[in-house]
C-alpha cells in the first residue's frame, strides 16, 4: 500500500501539485487520470522518487520515503518496477539482457539462474521467442511487454506504469491492460498506472483518482466513474461520443 | 548565474562518478565496450591525421628555412618539437572532442530523452557512475593514442621530408635526436591525462543534464564540443605556463 499525504511540488513559480492526499491499495490496479498538464506525470515521478517534493509525505508500506537513508531508499527502489511510456529499454542490450538487467544489478544469482528467471517472465508476457532480438527489432507492443517483464523480474512490491498504452492499437492496448491486471493479482502488487486511455479505465480501473490543476478532484472506481455528477470528471470522460452513449446506457439500466 | 550553476553541477557530477559504484561484473563489460568505442575506434582517424600533419609540418619547415647557414637537421628537430609538445597532445585532443565528445554527449543524451536514465534511477542505480565511470577508465588509456600520434607524426615528417626531396633520412633522424629533453614527454603526457579527464567528463555532463528531445541532443553535442575545446585550450595554456614557463 502507498499512502500519500498533502503532497506539494513546484517548479520555480509553477505550483504543479497542490496538496494531494490519497491511498493506493495493495493487490489493486490504481489509475491516475486527468487531462494533459494536470500533474499526472509529476505525481508519478514523485511516487517513484525521481522528483523531490517540497511538502507532504509518501509512505510505502509504512516507510516514509523522505525519512529514509540513502541505502534504505536504494533497497526500497529495488522493490519497485516501472514501465515507462516509451518502454525505456536499453538499446545496447538484447531483450533477454534487458530483462536480466535488474537481476544482474541487485542479486547474486548465477547466469543460468538469471536466464531461467528471464525465460519465465518473458513466457509470462507471451514473448517466448524474442530473447535475442534487439529492442529496435521489436514492435511497440512487444517493447511494452518486455518493459513489463523487466519491471516484474525482481518480484517488485510496487509496479508503476506511465501511459502503458500510448502508441498502441486498441487490441494490443487491451492485451497490455489485461496483462498488468493479471500480474497485479498474481504477485499481489500495488500497481499505479498513469493513463488517459478511457478503455483502460473501463477495463482495469479498480481504483481511479482524477487530477485537475494539481488537485485531487475525484476518486472512485470503474463502476462509479460513469455515474458521478462531478462536472470535471464527466467533461473528461464524456469528451468522446462513444462514452456519452455508454453513460446514457448505464443510467437507463439503473432506472 | 547559469554558468555558475553549471560549474557547481559539473563538480557534483564528478563526485557522483565515484560514489555508490556499480557491481564489477556489470562494470567490466561496459569498460571494455567503451575502450572499443572511444580508444580503438579513434585510432584510425588519429593515425591518418597525425601522419599527414607531421608531413605538412616537415614540408612547411623546409620551405621556410631559406638561410643556407641553417643546419639540415633542423627540419627533424622542429617536426619533433611541434608534434610532441603541441600537435599530438593538444590538437588531437580537440579533434577527439569532436569525435569522442560528440559520441559521448549524443549517446548519453539519447538515453536521457528515451527515459533510459530514468529507468536506471528508478532501479536505484547511480546512473552517473554507471554511465560515466566506464568512459573515465577507458579514456585513461588515451595517452596510448597520443603516443601513437606522436610516433606517426614524426614518421609522417620523415616520409614527407625524404620522399618530397626536402632532405635526407639521416638529417631528419639526427634532428629528431638533437637536444632531446625527456621532461618534454612528461609534460606532454601530463597534459594528455588532464585532457582525457576533460574529454570524459564535459561531454558526459552535457549529455546527462540535457533537457528536451532529439533536436536538443544535437545542440548539446555542439555545446559540449565547444566547451571541451575551450577547456582544453585554457588548460593547455595553464599547464604550459606551470610546467615549462
Amino acid at each position: 500500500m502507498i499512502e500519500v499525504k498533502d503532497l506539494h511540488k513546484s517548479f520555480g513559480n509553477a505550483h504543479i501539485l497542490k496538496g494531494i492526499t490519497t491511498t493506493f491499495e495493495k493487490g489493486k490496479t490504481n489509475l491516475i487520470i486527468g487531462q494533459s498538464g494536470s500533474g499526472k506525470t509529476v505525481f508519478l515521478k514523485c511516487l517513484l522518487g525521481l522528483f523531490e517534493y517540497e511538502k507532504g509525505s509518501i509512505s510505502y508500506e509504512g516507510r516514509n520515503f523522505s525519512a529514509l537513508s540513502r541505502d534504505e531508499k536504494t533497497n526500497l527502489r529495488a522493490e519497485m518496477g516501472m514501465v515507462f511510456q516509451g518502454s525505456a529499454l536499453f538499446d545496447s542490450m538484447t531483450i533477454a539482457e534487458n530483462v536480466m538487467f535488474p537481476l544482474r544489478m541487485f542479486t547474486k544469482q548465477s547466469k543460468s539462474e538469471m536466464r531461467d528467471r528471464a525465460d519465465e517472465v518473458l513466457k509470462r508476457v507471451n514473448l517466448d521467442d524474442a530473447h535475442n532480438k534487439m529492442p529496435s527489432e521489436a514492435s511497440g507492443g512487444m517493447q511494452k511487454r518486455v518493459a513489463i517483464a523487466r519491471a516484474i523480474v525482481n518480484r517488485p512490491k510496487f509496479l508503476f506504469c506511465d501511459e502503458p498504452n500510448s502508441g498502441l492499437d486498441p487490441k494490443t492496448a487491451m492485451v497490455i491492460d489485461n496483462l498488468i491486471q493479471e500480474i497485479t493479482d498474481e504477485f499481489d502488487m500495488t500497481t499505479v498506472i498513469n493513463t488517459h486511455d478511457m478503455n483502460s479505465v473501463m477495463e482495469i480501473g479498480e481504483k481511479i483518482i482524477f487530477l485537475k490543476d494539481g488537485l485531487l478532484e475525484w476518486e472512485g472506481s470503474k463502476d462509479t466513474i460513469f455515474k458521478t455528477d462531478n462536472e470535471a470528471v464527466t467533461n473528461f470522460v464524456y469528451s468522446s461520443e462513444l462514452f456519452r452513449k455508454v453513460r446514457k446506457m448505464y443510467i437507463e439500466e439503473d432506472q | 548565474m547559469t554558468y555558475l550553476q553549471n560549474i557547481g553541477t559539473y563538480f557534483l557530477m564528478i563526485k557522483d562518478i565515484f560514489r555508490r559504484p556499480t557491481k564489477w561484473s556489470v562494470m567490466r563489460p561496459l569498460i571494455l565496450k567503451d575502450i572499443d568505442d572511444l580508444i580503438i575506434g579513434s585510432l584510425g582517424i588519429v593515425a591518418f591525421i597525425s601522419f599527414f600533419v607531421g608531413g605538412v609540418v616537415a614540408i612547411q619547415t623546409s620551405l621556410n628555412m631559406t638561410s643556407p647557414i641553417m643546419p639540415k637537421y633542423l627540419v627533424g628537430f622542429a617536426t619533433r618539437q611541434s608534434i610532441i609538445l603541441e600537435f599530438a597532445p593538444t590538437f588531437i585532443s580537440i579533434i577527439m572532442a569532436g569525435k569522442v565528445g560528440s559520441f559521448i554527449t549524443s549517446s548519453i543524451g539519447t538515453m536521457r530523452v528515451t527515459e533510459q536514465i530514468d529507468a536506471l534511477e528508478v532501479m536505484g542505480i547511480n546512473a552517473i557512475n554507471y554511465l560515466v565511470f566506464p568512459k573515465f577508465i577507458a579514456l585513461s588509456l588515451y595517452p596510448f593514442v597520443i603516443s601513437i600520434a606522436m610516433f606517426l607524426g614524426v614518421l609522417g615528417g620523415l616520409a614527407a621530408s625524404v620522399y618530397g626531396g626536402y632532405g635526407t633520412a639521416e638529417d631528419f633522424i639526427e634532428g629528431v635526436k638533437t637536444d632531446f629533453i625527456p621532461f618534454h614527454f612528461i609534460y606532454a603526457f601530463a597534459k594528455t591525462f588532464v585532457f582525457a579527464f576533460l574529454l570524459a567528463t564535459i561531454p558526459s555532463f552535457y549529455g546527462y543534464f540535457m533537457k528536451g528531445g532529439a533536436l536538443e541532443v544535437g545542440k548539446a553535442s555542439t555545446t559540449s564540443f565547444v566547451w571541451t575545446s575551450v577547456m582544453i585550450i585554457l588548460t593547455n595554456f595553464l599547464l604550459t605556463s606551470m610546467l615549462l614557463g
